[in-house]
């Protein structure tokens, strides 16, 4: 990987979500974890992925025409040959529609920085910043740091939202320049966290204790998975965890549905085709005994 | 509100609009009978004649009185502007929006009375006949629209005249100003001492026409044996005897008098944009402050009057308009637009008691008019933005938020001095103007997009066949883009100079033949020059020219820039076949224009300096031009329904708009064509010189979730403040979700008090064409996604 470019498969503005004020979220590309709920599955892989949109298709062939390496064939839709593909991402370049798209693009730190910086009026009017988001940006470390330090050598506010599972001495490199983390804490018992997330959380639970000792900005956030991790004892769990770290700031994330049309263009099966979202009442259930134990919670991140 | 309120309300919302021909028959029979020579006073004498033979209407719930016709949404014509053919009556009885029923009775009188009379009369006859052939071919493309054919100028807002002086306080200016007149030097000074005599006798007419209201109560209090109502129709009786004559005494005289003056001018006349009482907040405060010191006011009674004048605004629709502008302006609304907050005289907050008071007012009314608008100056209060914001959030398309900064440095940058900028305001939709002392007269629209087509077409109109542009070139041969914006800027030279051609002539017949006497009165300087408000009285006399269209234009040249000159993936040649045959076997050309073409809107560094390009050739082309009454044209940018109706006139375009299409509404993108959220929009739209303009409209559509919670709301007023810190002028939400919009496509009769903002105004949503409700529900939608719903845009 090159350090001074970062694989970016997003960049939102007017993100009113991630963090204080009127934000740009950066979402860099890469995840060690492999959430069965995960809401942004084209931020999984490490590479690029070229991902083909059927209903924008108008069957021209442009794109097929266009492969240097035959990858495509025209037929009912458009088929790609994943052993074929280098890449090239000319089929990209070639659709008129927009069918043919690339997720993923390489950008140097001022490439980012001068998108960054196109919304600092209204950062500057909100108190909103930059929030860096994934995948896991941890992932792409040396340059998540060179960027951190980019924003703040701008005077820009930054956040970072990780799932917390990197090595530690990344997570400590990043710190000094992060103005706030917002933390995901999925699943407290380690066996259900490797079920559902693919990897055990002693890692995630060693940084996010690391973040307290040191003193740093941590807002907890908690996907809400019906069935999955909104049961009490996990719940109690949490209250405990970070009851004695200091943690007071919660926010529930309820899951919803709506990233099952992305898992099937990226030709990928989702794990909770039949599940119902959360009920506000079963929010609110959930977050009364967090309140009692003492905590700030707030449930979509934006109250 | 209260239950009087409560159904008043009712009463205004289900009484249909009807055709009066009270006004027309009482107009003809005076002049069929009257020999004055002098126009002025004949004018002056006509109105008197109205306002003194007119049906005197008082509500029996009325706390404010007084109505334009005979009876709630009774609408009069004004024949000696525009005389309705019979197949226009029958148009306006049965089209199918914004209609007014027309009995038989009406239809007859007009058949037998008034066609008679008027039919090559009116203003509308006069001007038609005057223009040259050039214009009619321009006009009849729908290069740009004419404002003054069948309504008279207005564009003009009340200073604080009325409340610091009665009609006989203005009267004796009156004597004042004719006592001073220079016999031996001027040689205007007879035409003046005519101008100043119609002044008077205007005056005359509207006191009398209060005594008549006074004499009415009275009437009707001694057949009332219930005690309330009939010391209330005492005390009205004693408010008609007092104003307009003499200056207000308290907060229901101030109402009435400033709604007797409305009466009077939109009775004069069917001047554009009604008429406004301005800075209302800021005039009202004194009376307001008084009554609740001296304990003869409470809020709750404030703020009853206040809401029956509201209902009195809504009884007015708008006079009826026919072809191009009914289609340029189809709407009921008339426009009167009430501005809160802003500055005061001294530069300082004009936030006040009354401000919060006028809002809770539109926040229960929720009635098309007034529109309602709040300014917002870098001194305002926070509460004063978020209370404006709680009722926008509500997504019935009231009120607006306007820039009160760069409103006063556009009047300074147009020369008004900083006083005179800090009491004006806006009017209409968006329209920059100084209060009380200046007529800022909008002249017509101007199709953008359709001077391009003309220019790519080396003259000739691809619609019909006609050339009605002149000879630059054609595209084919164009070596540069340069060249082709050249073209363009020659085709908008010859264009522009048509139009304004033809504004002169119109501006010299309406100052020779519909003096407005009464409206003179009270606008500032007219009685110190003697001269009327139509021929250059006022001390600042504008003329603008609004143009339509500007980001399909912009996006259309990106597009031949960037495919045609910097990539050539498509030849001129293909793309003029392409447009030509609007797509139809070119689907791919038109994905690829629409689809892979940098548009404006997306705060991107290739579109956005296009649309520059386009906003300085057309400042370049109009400002500063001289008009005949010693003042200047100027440029705004607002399209009411206009979009629709000049996207009806323009073949397709070259950034994949279908022909006949709406075009891009305001300064607004393209519908679809911004993809980076409002922080983007915004920035875009402050890519535009708004200080250089008299007023420029922004539409964002929100769904409701956006500007949920307190949080919500304060992100909604940082994003506002930020544009408004890029010198933004105005900016204005729809807070509706699509899928409510086409619910109420799918039964109209559910989604009946639908408001919607369509332009620089809001509208029933049912009573729009379909296609603007197309129009309407393509706008993007600015949804903010939490994380989780985030839609991958490739970067």
């Amino acid at each position: 990987m090159e350090p001074r470019r970062g694989l970016v498969f997003n960049l939102m503005r007017f993100a009113l979500h991630d963090g204080p004020g009127i934000r740009t979220t950066v979402f860099l590309k890469g995840c060690p974890l492999d959430c069965w709920w995960c809401h942004n599955p084209e931020g999984r892989s490490p590479k690029r992925q070229v991902v083909y949109v059927a209903e924008r298709c108008i069957h021209c062939g442009d794109c097929v025409r266009a492969c240097p390496e035959g990858a495509l064939q025209l037929g009912e839709s458009v088929v790609r040959d994943p052993h074929l593909c280098r890449l090239h991402t000319r089929c990209v370049d070639a659709c008129s529609t927009g069918a043919q798209t690339v997720f993923g693009r390489w950008m140097s730190v001022s490439d980012l920085t001068a998108e960054i910086l196109k919304d600092r009026i209204f950062f500057d009017e909100s108190g909103g910043g930059v929030t860096v988001s994934g995948g896991e940006p941890l992932t792409q470390a040396d340059f998540l740091e060179a960027l951190l330090a980019a924003c703040h050598a701008l005077r820009i506010h930054t956040v970072v939202d990780t799932c917390g599972y990197a090595e530690s001495h990344a997570v400590e490199r990043i710190a000094s320049n992060v103005d706030l983390f917002l933390f995901d804490l999925k699943l407290m018992n380690p066996e259900k966290h490797k079920k559902y997330t693919g990897v055990r959380n002693d890692r995630i639970l060693a940084n996010l204790t690391l973040l307290a000792k040191s003193g740093r900005a941590v807002i907890v956030r908690i996907p809400v998975i019906p069935g999955v991790n909104d049961d009490e004892d996990n719940l109690a769990a949490v209250s405990r965890f970070l009851t004695p770290l200091g943690l007071r700031n919660v926010d529930l994330l309820p899951w919803h549905q709506i990233a099952a049309g992305k898992y099937a263009r990226l030709g990928l099966t989702y794990r909770m085709e039949d599940l119902l979202p959360p009920t506000e009442e079963h929010l609110q259930a959930i977050a009364a005994p967090l309140r009692r134990d003492g905590f700030h919670v707030r449930i979509g991140g934006l109250s | 509100m209260n239950e009087r309120v409560a159904g008043l309300r009712r009463e205004t919302l289900e009484t249909k609009p009807s055709i009066s021909i009270e006004r027309a028959a009482l107009l003809t029979e005076f002049c069929r009978n009257d020999n004055t020579t002098s126009v002025p006073i004949r004018r002056a004498r006509a109105f008197q004649y109205l306002l003194e033979h007119k049906e005197i209407c008082i509500g029996p719930c009325d706390l404010i009185v007084g109505e334009r016709g005979p009876a709630p949404k009774a609408t009069p014509t004004f024949p000696e502007l525009c005389c309705h053919s019979l197949d226009d009556l029958d148009v306006l009885n049965s089209r199918e929006k914004t209609s007014y029923a027309v009995d038989r009775q009406v239809r007859q009188t007009h058949k037998e009375v008034v066609i008679p009379y008027w039919r090559g009369r009116s203003m509308r006859d006069l001007i038609f006949a005057e223009m040259s052939p050039e214009w009619k071919a321009a006009y009849e493309a729908g290069i740009f629209t004419e404002f003054m054919e069948q309504r008279a100028p207005g564009h003009t807002v009340l200073g604080d005249v009325i409340y610091r002086k009665g009609l006989l306080d203005l009267k004796a200016d009156i004597e004042q100003a004719l006592s001073c007149l220079d016999y031996f030097h001027d040689p205007e000074a007879c035409a003046k001492r005519d101008e100043l005599r119609a002044m008077a006798i205007a005056a005359d007419a509207v006191m009398r026409f209060a005594e008549r209201h006074a004499e009415k109560a009275e009437a009707l209090a001694a057949v009332t044996t219930e005690t309330v109502r009939r010391s209330e129709l005492l005390k009205i009786a004693d408010v008609c005897r007092h104003v307009p004559a003499h200056a207000p005494r308290d907060f229901q005289e101030a109402l009435q008098a400033y709604w007797f003056t409305h009466l009077g001018v939109v009775t004069e006349l069917n001047t554009w944009d009604s008429f406004c009482p301005g800075r209302f907040d800021q005039h009202l405060y004194p009376f307001y402050r008084k009554g609740m010191e001296e304990e003869t006011l409470t809020r709750e009674e404030a703020k009853e009057l206040l809401e029956c004048l509201w209902v009195k605004f809504n009884n007015q629709p708008a006079p009826p308009k026919v072809g191009v502008t009914a289609a340029e302006s189809g709407t009921y609304t008339d426009f009167a637009n009430i501005n809160n907050g802003g500055l005061k005289r001294d530069g300082s907050d004009g936030v006040n008691d009354v401000t919060y008071l006028i809002l809770d007012v539109i926040d229960e009314m929720h009635l098309l008019q007034p529109s309602s608008n709040f300014q917002v100056s870098k001194k305002s209060p926070e509460a004063f933005l978020k209370r404006g914001l709680e009722i926008v959030r509500q997504g019935w398309g009231q009120p607006s938020i306007f820039n009160a900064d760069a409103v006063v440095e556009e009047l300074l940058r147009q020369g008004k001095s900083l006083e005179d900028a800090r009491c004006g305001g806006i009017s209409g939709c968006v329209e920059t103007g100084a209060f009380g002392k200046e007529a800022y007269i909008l002249t017509g629209y101007f199709n953008l997009p359709k001077v391009l087509e003309i220019a790519l077409n080396n003259g000739v109109d691809p619609l019909t066949g006609k050339r009605i542009g002149i000879q630059t070139g054609s595209a084919r041969d164009f070596a540069s883009w340069q060249q082709l914006l050249d073209a363009f800027r020659s085709q908008l030279h010859h264009f522009v100079d048509v139009k304004v051609s033809g504004n002169n002539i119109i501006e010299r017949l309406y100052a020779m033949y519909m003096p407005a006497p009464f409206l003179s009165l009270l606008v500032e300087d007219c009685i110190a020059k003697g001269r009327d408000y139509n021929d250059g009285g006022p001390r600042y006399n504008t003329n603008y020219i609004m143009g339509v269209g500007p980001a399909t234009c912009a996006d259309s040249l990106a597009a031949i820039k960037y495919h045609v000159f910097d990539r050539g993936d498509l030849t001129m040649d293909e793309l003029l076949e392409a447009v030509a045959h609007n797509f139809d076997g070119h689907d791919k050309t038109r994905l690829l224009l629409w689809n892979k073409t940098p548009k404006f809107g997306n705060d991107d560094d290739y579109a956005d300096p296009i649309l520059q390009d386009v906003f300085n050739a057309f400042f370049d082309e109009i400002n500063g031009r001289p008009n005949t009454k010693g003042g200047y044209y100027r440029v705004n940018y607002l399209s009411t329904t206009c979009h629709v109706y000049f996207g009806s006139m323009t073949g397709a375009t070259p950034d994949g708009r279908k022909a006949l299409e709406p075009l891009s509404d305001g300064i607004s993108p393209v519908q679809g064509a911004d993809q980076h959220g409002p922080t983007a929009v915004i920035k875009s739209a402050a890519k535009f010189d708004h200080l250089r303009t008299g007023g420029t409209l922004l539409n964002q559509k929100f769904t409701p979730q956006l500007l949920k919670g307190d949080e919500g709301l304060s992100k909604i007023a940082q994003l506002v403040r930020s544009y408004f810190r890029l010198d933004g002028h105005h900016i204005q939400f729809n807070v509706v979700t699509a899928a409510t919009l086409r619910a109420a496509q799918a039964e109209p009769e559910k989604y009946r008090d639908l408001i919607v903002r369509v332009a620089g105004y809001s509208d029933y949503f049912c009573d729009l064409t379909r296609a603007l409700q197309d129009e309407i529900i393509a706008r993007t939608e600015h949804e903010s996604f939490a994380p989780a719903t985030t839609e991958p845009v490739t970067v």
